[in-house]
């Protein structure tokens, strides 16, 4: 078993959710970035995932979106295995992490990260990562390319006419929703700041993800954004039903958006709940303000 | 979507218009004249603009830095070479050697259906000359493509370098003729239309007419989705691959097309020089394309087809005099000799790089607003001479 679990609510059926992250665990050499996490996310909620610097969120989200291979664990996402793994070669002697055995004589799934994308899953980035030669309506036209039907010969030779103008009209009507119709013949990259993160959703959201994953939406915003963009999340949220799985260091946002939190400490989950849960959680607290060594 | 069809529209207009005074050209200009010079640069520029064009699609659109474009030219020029070689010329071309192939395909389309035979044959001896150029890219790709920038260019050179070798070895000499190179194949020397009593000469047009519709295409496929996810994989791989773009795939495709039109290009070259042999594709071959690639612009189509037109044109035609003593009216035989040519090529190279620094035309398509607003750009361009002069010597980092 996984050790040390959180009170995980043991009437829920975890193959409802739309996410579930099974012993996920990622070692770099010696240093186990990610430690035996179990996480959910079920459909139409908005979960954060928070922690001091070097936690391991991002590295969490590598791993669901396919950028890392978990060392031992397993991803699911609609009750549907997508990502498993087990220690092999060199990691087989210098894993020293948990449940190696659980998996060992599991297939390995490894999907790239495209393939992910294809089956539901959208992220942003957390230092922003536009193509930067591209307008903005191009930048999501763009991101509108893995839905097509027209193969390589049909679309240069404009025999795929339909298809093209559904890609365009989507896209401006996705630019119309994220309010950045009027920016669209601009370059990405000549946005302000907030416009960017916007964007980058907007990107993301032309993928026709179900599950979208969010990593610092928020950071280098002040108060002011930082309520406009919560606002927007779930906005989107109730419009298009996206499941929404967030990091983020702005207390602010998390506490006001989220449904759930999760709390990582040195890659190891070390709370879970809601807002005001998580707010008078004591292992929470101690992670963020440090304890002095006398009272440890 | 109206504005787009307008557009494509007049540039369609402009490309007819274009190739209607190359065929013009073709029949006043004898090869006698002093204008003659003119065909051969339009000739050899259209063969170069598609391999620059071609070479950008990779390098410039999809980011891939690869350096085997002489390589596949050269497949392109032997395979269109061996293919069109008549029957009874072959034993006199294959001195040393048994010939392998002992048919050739102009020559047997038009034992069948006539004259127009010969050009089906030409076209589809192009065609397999880009498809085997093609294959090859697929089969050099599935390993080396994996690599990334300095690495994949190193890789694709020494390829180049290898399909060089190999194609001059003794023991495929039945094939491709050893060492020695190959000839007597159909050459656009020889094109001809005859209308009645009166023969239009096509030998700067079909090379010219191959390497519009070539670029067109390639045009096309920038403008395309496909077009969308490559310029997305060279702005920036991991957004690209999070966003569905199936990096392996799309990487490939871009190399098969940049290699198939490649090899087509090395097949217009055999065409137009009416001889392919394999110590011509060196890799200076690959810097050169690249030169023009980057004087036009890394990501212009338009770039590419100027820079090599451009490229061609000066080092062939408008500084030919510095080899041959007198240039430009100047007489001086103590100076302009063999070699001269390239010095001063290699300083006006070197000037442009400095004061161009993205290239002729950067990132941008030429078109017709930009074409209008010239004057204007050009005066201000000359008046900010001296500033960049200034800006060279000064210890800044230029911007």
């Amino acid at each position: 078993m996984g050790g040390n679990h959180l009170n995980v609510n043991k009437q829920h059926d975890l193959n409802d959710s739309v996410l579930r992250l099974e012993n996920a665990t990622i070692q770099f050499g010696g240093v186990i970035a990610v430690n035996d996490l179990d996480m959910y996310v079920d459909d139409g909620e908005i979960v954060s995932l928070i922690g001091p610097n070097g936690a391991g969120k991002t590295t969490a989200f590598n791993i669901i979106t396919g950028v890392y291979a978990p060392t031992n664990g397993a991803v699911y996402f609609k009750g549907k295995k997508i990502i498993q793994n087990h220690p092999q070669g060199k990691m087989k002697k210098m894993y020293s992490g948990k449940d190696a055995e659980k998996y060992i004589n599991l297939p390995v799934l490894e999907p790239t990260p495209d393939k992910i994308t294809q089956m539901g899953i959208a992220r942003t980035f957390q230092n922003i990562r536009l193509f930067k030669s591209r307008t903005v309506f191009e930048n999501i036209l763009t991101a509108k390319h893995l839905r097509r039907t027209s193969n390589y010969f049909t679309s240069t030779f404009g025999l795929n006419k339909d298809e093209e103008a559904q890609m365009r009209e989507a896209s401006l009507e996705l630019l119309r929703v994220v309010g950045l119709e009027d920016v669209k013949d601009e370059l990405a990259t000549s946005l302000p700041y907030g416009k960017q993160r916007r964007l980058e959703i907007a990107r993301a959201m032309a993928t026709d993800p179900e599950l979208l994953l969010l990593d610092e939406p928020a950071a280098g915003m002040n108060p002011q954004e930082t309520l406009e963009l919560a606002e927007f999340i779930r906005e989107l949220r109730d419009k298009y039903h996206y499941t929404i799985l967030i990091i983020e260091h702005h207390m602010d946002l998390v506490m006001n958006i989220s449904e759930r939190i999760y709390v990582l400490e040195f890659g190891r989950l070390i709370a879970e709940g809601t807002p005001t849960e998580i707010q008078n959680n004591e292992d929470v607290i101690n992670a963020y303000l440090g304890v002095g060594e006398e009272d440890a | 979507m109206k504005k787009d069809n307008k557009k494509n529209f007049i540039s369609l207009v402009i490309v007819l218009v274009f190739l209607g005074i190359v065929l013009l050209l073709d029949q006043v200009i004898k090869p006698t004249d002093n204008m003659s010079m003119l065909l051969t640069v339009l000739q050899k520029g259209s063969v170069y603009a598609l391999a620059a064009v071609s070479m950008n699609l990779l390098n410039g659109f999809t980011g891939l830095f690869s350096l085997g474009h002489a390589g596949f030219m050269l497949i392109g020029a032997y395979t269109y070479a061996m293919l069109t070689i008549p029957d009874a010329a072959r034993a006199d071309v294959y001195q040393y050697y048994d010939p392998a192939i002992r048919f050739s395909i102009p020559e047997v389309l038009s034992n069948g259906i006539g004259p127009a035979g010969t050009a089906l044959g030409v076209l589809i001896a192009v065609i397999i000359a880009g498809l085997i150029a093609c294959l090859f890219a697929y089969l050099i790709g599935l390993p080396v493509l994996k690599l990334k920038s300095d690495y994949l260019a190193i890789a694709t050179l020494g390829f180049a370098e290898i399909i060089r070798a190999i194609f001059q070895w003794s023991k495929l000499g039945p094939l491709t003729n050893g060492s020695n190179l190959l000839k007597g194949f159909e050459r656009t020397s020889t094109f001809k239309l005859a209308i009645g009593d009166f023969t239009l000469s096509l030998s700067t047009f079909v090379p010219v007419l191959i390497a519009t519709i070539c670029i067109w295409i390639i045009v096309l496929i920038k403008n395309s989705t496909y077009g969308r996810a490559f310029v997305a994989i060279r702005d920036d791989e991991i957004a690209a691959e999070a966003m569905g773009i199936d990096l392996a795939h799309h990487k490939m495709l871009s190399f098969c097309t940049s290699s198939f039109f490649a090899g087509i290009s090395g097949a217009m070259m055999a065409m137009v020089l009416s001889i392919a042999q394999a110590s011509n594709f060196r890799s200076a071959m690959t810097y050169e394309i690249l030169l023009m690639v980057v004087l036009g612009g890394i990501g212009s189509i338009s770039g590419s087809v100027i820079g090599a037109f451009l490229f061609i044109s000066t080092s062939e035609w408008w500084l030919r005099g510095l080899d041959s003593g007198k240039w430009l009216g100047i007489s001086a035989p103590g100076i302009f000799r063999n070699g001269f040519r390239l010095v001063v090529f290699s300083v006006i190279i070197m000037i442009v790089v400095l004061f161009f620094r993205k290239g002729i035309m950067g990132d941008k398509e030429l078109t017709l607003e930009m074409v209008k607003a010239w004057p204007k750009n050009i005066f201000n361009w000359i008046r900010s001479i001296p500033k960049k002069i200034k800006s060279l010597f000064s210890k800044k980092e230029a911007k």
